[in-house]
């Protein structure tokens, strides 16, 4: 038997199981998605064929589909016009269709974009100021407010809807991304709060000291010290926040419309002739998936990398 | 560089009065050390100098100016703290300049300033390196660069060797104590050892329970030591205590232990208690063959230069240092008596030493 292994590495067969386990469980979950990539590449009558295609002639009618409005026009009309000038419109005449105009997706994109990063950005910054607080004055009550902060994430926001929904029309918050941005801030800030004050509990509070001793103001010595230790702990928080509010989907039905409607509520909408346009949805929600996956891996260095490892000896 | 003075300070959290109506001169351009067991307010003295902590009354004064409720940024001190508290994010030298920048000076003379700071500490080599790549002496020195560059009024360190291992903290001793020559800055220092205080400072002050028990030069702090806490935190082993069961008058020069007589100074003030304490440092003890404590061997410490003998007597145990080329075996019987007049007596209501011929 080999006994000269430690006791504290596992050992190479275990490793092994571990890294299939893995590996089958990776599979499985990027099936999902794999296919709804593989059909935002297909065409209209190969995405809904069954058996369905694994192996499929790549075509980008719907992101073109997506991204447009069309009509069908007869064939005697379509002869009539000028020869296509672009790729897209040949595409779309192939279906014996005119581009009559840019689709939503794009502003509803832009919407989700604004006010995704808009509350993300706002949850972390008023979050690492409040975790600040309690993680370094002698805040009156400071346990029952931590308490209380908490509390407001043991129902489902989705229970408050109708008052909420009251209360911006009374506002004239309703379908505005400020609206939004508040609401979605409201409802991440619990988490960004708990989350960032352990983060801030772990940060030596020698650093700001001596940076206030070298002639710092505190809220100096906050930015310029505290903030970049607790990066990691931001990054963390921002990518919680910018999942939550990227995905929400139920307020985003209840209360935007035409103005602040996000992407969620407007790729469902998205229907073709004849039923759902699955090349377009798909087009859609790849699209959707990007911003947020981009966000996660570039700050995917910070939640690796232990930025203050190695400064204090503790 | 200036003088610091502390008058009643006080500073209490809640309930707990950690920092006593404390009084304290600290002398321009001297070496100053607070000394004290962990929990004795001695940090906290530090940090009321610092600014770190407002006090709950009294003055400290900077200089002439009266700082106690002013904030950190607005004193003009410099902290070194145990922990170093180097900003990870910040390469050496954008932590030695960060003090500087703050103060607007120009480029070329943050320049100028961290270049010399990292010259006199010998770390000009590492200026570009990362903090986490530099060992713990190291990081040492460019917290004490970071101290440097501003040219405070003064230098405030607490425990600053306390994280490096022993055969550093040596070394650092003697580069601080140089550094202190050289550059002639105000400092206060805070350690809880001993040593540290004794081959560092220019004055000690020893505390204990939020109280300053006695400010005065090593020699005499070790020597001459005003309370009992003061004569057994110092020195190791630490100093002998036997009981007395019986006051102390005035113009007594003898006392009467286990049958034994024991000469002592020629004492100046009378105890308030019966129950005093007759204090001896083991190295101004000495054996003899007759007329002296008896007891027999219990111990025999071999420190290289010296031996430390513990002898076993009916009135407890008592440690007597002597010189190496003495022989002696386990359980061996001998009397002890002492070599010179270095005898305190201690009163046993208040701790105090008592004014003798030897405690002038």
């Amino acid at each position: 038997m080999d006994t000269s292994r430690s006791y504290l590495e596992p050992s190479s067969f275990s490793k092994k199981i571990a890294a299939t386990i893995i590996i089958v469980y990776t599979v499985i979950t990027l099936i999902p998605i794999s296919w709804m990539v593989m059909t935002s590449f297909k065409n209209v009558n190969s995405a809904i064929s069954y058996p369905p295609e694994v192996l499929f002639e790549p075509s980008l009618e719907g992101y073109v589909n997506l991204l447009t409005n069309r009509s069908r026009q007869s064939p005697e009309y379509l002869d009539s016009l000028p020869p296509p000038e672009n790729w897209y419109e040949e595409l779309v005449r192939s279906r014996e269709m005119v581009i009559t105009g840019p689709s939503k997706f794009l502003g509803r994109y832009s919407n989700s974009m604004i006010i995704g990063f808009g509350s993300t950005f706002a949850s972390v910054f008023l979050g690492a100021l409040a975790a600040y607080a309690f993680s370094r004055f002698r805040v009156p009550l400071k346990d029952d407010l931590l308490f209380f902060i908490l509390s407001t994430r043991m129902f489902p926001p989705i229970a408050v809807a109708v008052p909420i929904f009251i209360m911006y029309r009374k506002l004239g918050l309703g379908d505005t991304h400020l609206g939004m941005i508040i609401l979605y801030t409201v409802v991440n800030l619990s988490l960004a709060v708990w989350l960032l004050k352990g983060f801030m509990d772990e940060i030596p509070k020698e650093y700001e000291e001596a940076a206030m001793i070298d002639g710092y103001s505190r809220l100096q010595a906050f930015f310029k010290v505290v903030l970049p230790q607790a990066m990691t702990g931001i990054a963390a928080t921002a990518i919680f926040c910018m999942i939550f509010s990227w995905n929400e989907y139920a307020f985003a039905v209840l209360l935007t419309q035409f103005n602040a409607q996000t992407a969620p509520p407007f790729i469902p909408t998205i229907i073709g002739e004849g039923g759902l346009d699955w090349p377009a949805i798909g087009a859609g929600t790849t699209l959707f998936l990007l911003p947020v996956m981009i966000f996660t891996i570039i700050l995917r260095k910070h939640l690796l990398r232990g930025i203050t490892f190695g400064a204090v000896r503790k | 560089m200036s003088q610091i003075k502390i008058v009643n300070l006080q500073k209490s959290f809640g309930d707990f009065t950690a920092v006593k109506n404390s009084n304290l001169t600290i002398y321009d351009k001297e070496f100053f050390v607070l000394l004290g067991p962990s929990g004795c307010g001695k940090t906290t003295t530090l940090r009321m100098i610092a600014g770190l902590e407002l006090p709950t009354s009294g003055e400290i004064f900077l200089g002439k100016e009266e700082v106690g409720m002013l904030r950190a940024s607005e004193r003009d001190i410099a902290f070194v703290f145990q922990l170093f508290a180097l900003y990870p994010h910040m390469n050496v030298r954008n932590n030695l300049s960060f003090p500087l920048k703050m103060q607007g000076y120009k480029k070329n003379d943050i320049k100028t300033r961290v270049e010399e700071a990292a010259k006199l500490l010998r770390i000009d080599h590492l200026l570009n390196s990362n903090i986490s790549s530099l060992s713990g002496g190291d990081r040492q020195r460019v917290a004490l660069g970071r101290a440097l560059v501003r040219r405070p009024k003064a230098f405030l360190m607490d425990e600053p060797l306390g994280t490096l291992d022993a055969e550093f903290r040596e070394l650092m001793c003697l580069e601080l104590k140089k550094l202190h020559i050289d550059i002639g800055a105000t400092t206060v220092y805070v350690t809880h050892d001993q040593l540290e205080a004794m081959s560092l400072a220019d004055r000690i002050a020893v505390m204990d329970g939020g109280q300053i028990l006695q400010a005065d030069e090593p020699n005499i702090i070790y020597n001459k030591p005003k309370t009992k806490f003061v004569a057994s935190f110092i020195g190791s082993p630490g100093m002998n205590f036997i009981d007395v069961n019986e006051g102390i008058s005035q113009e007594q020069s003898s006392i009467s232990i286990e049958d034994t007589n024991f000469n002592i100074p020629k004492q100046f003030e009378t105890s308030k208690s019966n129950k005093n304490f007759f204090g001896i440092r083991p190295e101004n003890l000495s054996l003899t063959n007759e007329g002296g404590l008896k007891g027999s061997v219990f111990g025999v410490e071999y420190l290289g230069s010296r031996k430390i003998i513990t002898i076993k007597t009916k009135i407890g145990e008592i440690k007597v240092k002597t010189d190496i080329s003495i022989n002696i075996k386990l359980n061996e019987n001998v009397q002890i008596k002492p070599s010179n007049d270095n005898i305190i007596i201690f009163d046993g209501e208040t701790d105090k030493s008592l004014k003798s011929e030897f405690m002038k």
